[in-house]
């Protein structure tokens, strides 16, 4: 018995153990971005992955036990997590992490948001207040995030200073090359007509110029009937699209029934870091998306 | 007004542009580019609608409505055999009904504080606080104090609200031995340890006001108390699962039961009351899978109860004296009840659910004192049971539609099966769901 206890008093303590910050990341980006600005000065715990619907996470034990010991949670916010998000802070009982403390960053507070809704009403489906959450789909979002985020890193870890504001300059310097690239690379989909699943995708839309046609949702977050489908089907005569996009999480039937009918490509993207087996990190997570959109193209 | 001024900056530009510059040039560059930016500030909305009003402060605001349409072959106010002495609310009628409307409100009190209360209304009248509880993580090491009226954190079931049960109405032994839910006023205070692997405990003192406590009055001190521990942790991104354990005691006194069938027969049965030591332990568990942790599309859950109850004491026989043998008696008694349940809820569509139930009980067999022993039924010699089937549908997040299908055993010689229509809507803030 003594022996038992003991184990689980050592248990206890040995979650104590380490020097680097602890970070709880919501989403994959998130976590691959605190990868890039913190390097071995934080350990990372990323709390849903790739394939998961980041609004429809549940509240899991393991989530709340890892809030507890975080010193600083990084979301997307814009509502994206409000299903599961309140419980686990809740629940944690760390007060260092809450909305308004040094430990609760927000990417989407750092960016201009889109489709923000002039009306909220149900009856428009799942619809956020602060706007459309999914801001990672557009390269140049990251470097507002990643100025405020390593702030936030300094703020919580004075004394790796020069360290963070070192790898902040440097993920500045690849980052934009690297945008100028994707820029480059994605100049024959300007203009392009697209279909999407979901209600995912304004910030890709916004930056590499897509231009969507349709939607498969008939409100953001329902489910697709086929009647539904049928009339997206009817009015792409009229407007024809040359590809239909969902994310990798999303469930491919919507898609690939549309795609089959109306003779066009039904394209993947990662629409996070994991999400295709390509996209290892930021930067190949954003090489793969376009030239999936490229090889939709052909 | 600031849009006229910027529709007329760009016009101003574009004519501009068009007069003074025939072809390329640096400067004709510099006016695009500044057209552009300021036709992406007319295109980007106005900023979220300013927080600086009182509405800003305005708490969460939910109202739940439910109703049901029940088609049953006897009555439902008609006990469980064996159980006569416990509570029986099933919480379904025959026919078409309204059910309670769940009201509630939660807010941010300060920095330290954050207040919830839910107010049900029935649907003959009346109001009543379901929870009204104050909470606070502000402690930090993991520390979470609650107090007020709240859902004691016993088992797994315990603390979800009606709109989240997975059937119309609560497994058996929820009926019987927490009259659904066991609710209390008191404190709780949870330790979450500092672990990867969640690890909580936790407890409660509180009056005893929910069954088996008796809702002592003009009486200091504490009531019940409860005690709980729970482990959970994830294996893999598709599997999660949670395991707990928990204790409650109360010492009840003049618990009176009404209607109790003895051994003598008495038509319409007697009322007993019973004074006495209350302890009940339980064991719950639950497991969820999901492929690639993806719960939007599907996923499995599969749980588990398991409560058992002794109680000790004294039980005065019939205080009505109606029976044929006329007077209160009073003498030891002691028993135990037990009961579980293992339910599997099945997600196969975004929208679809489907899910199957197993109940069962035992009433236990009574060891008495000499003085009523020839009068109390000790042993009913029957183990109630029931099968359950649902299958609902929600088209949305708020909304769902569920069909229910029971094969009731609970009563002897009523065997019966049952069907229920539900439509559960919520309104108003998106509450966060337990696990």
């Amino acid at each position: 018995m003594k022996k038992i206890l003991y184990a689980f008093l050592l248990l206890l303590i040995s979650g104590n153990v380490h020097a680097a910050l602890n970070i709880f990341a919501c989403e994959p980006e998130w976590a691959a971005l605190t990868q890039q600005l913190a390097g071995d000065k934080a350990s990372i715990y990323t709390a849903t992955g790739a394939l998961q619907d980041p609004h429809q996470v549940q509240a899991r034990p393991s989530l709340i036990a890892r809030a507890r010991g975080a010193q600083l949670l990084v979301c997307t916010g814009a509502e994206l997590e409000i299903g599961w998000m309140p419980v686990v802070l809740r629940e944690s009982g760390n007060s260092a992490i809450q909305p308004g403390s040094s430990g609760y960053f927000e990417a989407a507070q750092y960016v201009t948001m889109l489709e923000v809704p002039t009306r909220l009403d149900r009856a428009d489906g799942d619809v956020h207040a602060a706007g459309n959450p999914h801001i990672q789909t557009d390269a140049r979002n990251f470097l507002p995030i990643a100025d405020a985020l390593s702030k936030r890193l300094i703020q919580l870890d004075p004394a790796n200073t020069a360290y963070y504001q070192q790898q902040l300059a440097a993920f500045n310097q690849q980052w934009r090359a690297a945008i100028a690239k994707w820029e480059k690379q994605a100049a024959p989909l300007k203009g392009l007509s697209v279909i999407v699943q979901h209600r995912g995708f304004p910030y890709l839309n916004n930056w590499l110029g897509l231009k969507q046609v349709a939607e498969l949702e008939p409100k953001p977050g329902m489910e697709p009937s086929a009647a539904y489908l049928g009339k997206v089907l009817n009015e792409l005569q009229q407007h024809p699209a040359k590809m239909v996009l969902r994310a990798a999480y999303q469930d491919g039937r919507p898609s690939e029934w549309i795609a089959e009918r109306a003779h066009v490509p039904a394209v993947i993207v990662p629409y996070t870091v994991g999400g295709t087996p390509q996209a290892t990190d930021l930067f190949t997570m954003f090489d793969d998306t376009i030239q999936r959109l490229l090889a939709g193209l052909k | 007004m600031s849009r006229i001024f910027l529709y007329a900056a760009i016009a101003a530009l574009l004519s501009h542009t068009l007069n003074a510059f025939a072809e390329d040039s640096p400067e004709l560059q510099t006016l695009r580019e500044q057209v552009q930016q300021l036709e992406q500030r007319i295109n980007t909305p106005p900023a979220v609608a300013s927080t600086s009003s009182e509405g800003a402060f305005n708490p969460a605001v939910a109202l739940i409505l439910s109703g049901t349409y029940g088609q049953l072959k006897h009555d439902p106010a008609i006990p469980a055999t064996g159980f006569a002495m416990n509570p029986n609310n099933s919480g379904f009628s025959q026919g078409f009904a309204l059910k309670e409307s769940e009201l509630s409100v939660s807010a941010n009190i300060d920095p330290e504080f954050r207040g919830v209360g839910t107010f049900s209304l029935d649907p003959a009248g009346g109001i009543s606080v379901e929870n009204g509880f104050v909470q606070s993580s502000a402690l930090g090491n993991g520390l979470n104090l609650k107090f007020g009226r709240f859902f004691s954190g016993l088992g797994y079931l315990n603390e979800q609200h009606a709109h989240a049960w997975d059937f119309v109405d609560q497994p058996l032994v929820y009926r019987v031995l927490w009259d659904n839910q066991n609710g209390e006023d008191g404190v709780q205070l949870k330790w979450l340890a500092p672990t990867d692997m969640f690890v909580e405990l936790g407890g409660e003192i509180g009056r005893g006001r929910g069954f088996p406590g008796t809702d002592r009055q003009n009486h200091n001190g504490v009531g019940a108390d409860v005690l709980f521990a729970h482990i959970g942790d994830d294996i893999g991104i598709e599997h999660s699962w949670r395991a707990g354990v928990s204790l409650h005691q109360t010492k009840r006194e003049n618990a009176v039961s009404v209607a109790v069938p003895d051994l003598l027969n008495t038509a319409g049965g007697v009322s007993n009351s019973f004074s006495g030591d209350s302890q009940t332990t339980g064991l719950d568990f639950v497991w969820k899978y999901s492929h690639n942790g993806n719960t939007r599309e599907s996923y499995i859950k599969f749980q588990g109860e398991y409560f058992r109850r002794k109680e000790s004491g004294m039980l005065t026989y019939d205080t009505g004296s109606i029976s044929a043998i006329p007077g209160a008696t009073t003498d030891t008694y002691t028993n135990t009840q037990s009961g579980w349940y293992l339910q599997s809820v099945y997600q196969f569509r975004p929208t679809w659910r489907t899910g199957l139930r197993y109940d069962r009980l035992d009433p236990g067999t009574a060891s008495m004192g000499s003085a009523i022993a020839t009068k109390v039924i000790g042993n009913y010699g029957f183990n109630p049971s029931r099968l359950t089937w649902m299958a609902d549908y929600n088209p949305s997040e708020f909304t769902r539609i569920r069909l229910q299908l029971a094969h009731d055993n609970s009563r002897q010689g009523l065997a019966e099966n049952q069907l229920f229509v539900q439509y559960i809507m919520s309104l108003g803030a998106h509450g966060a769901h337990q696990f």
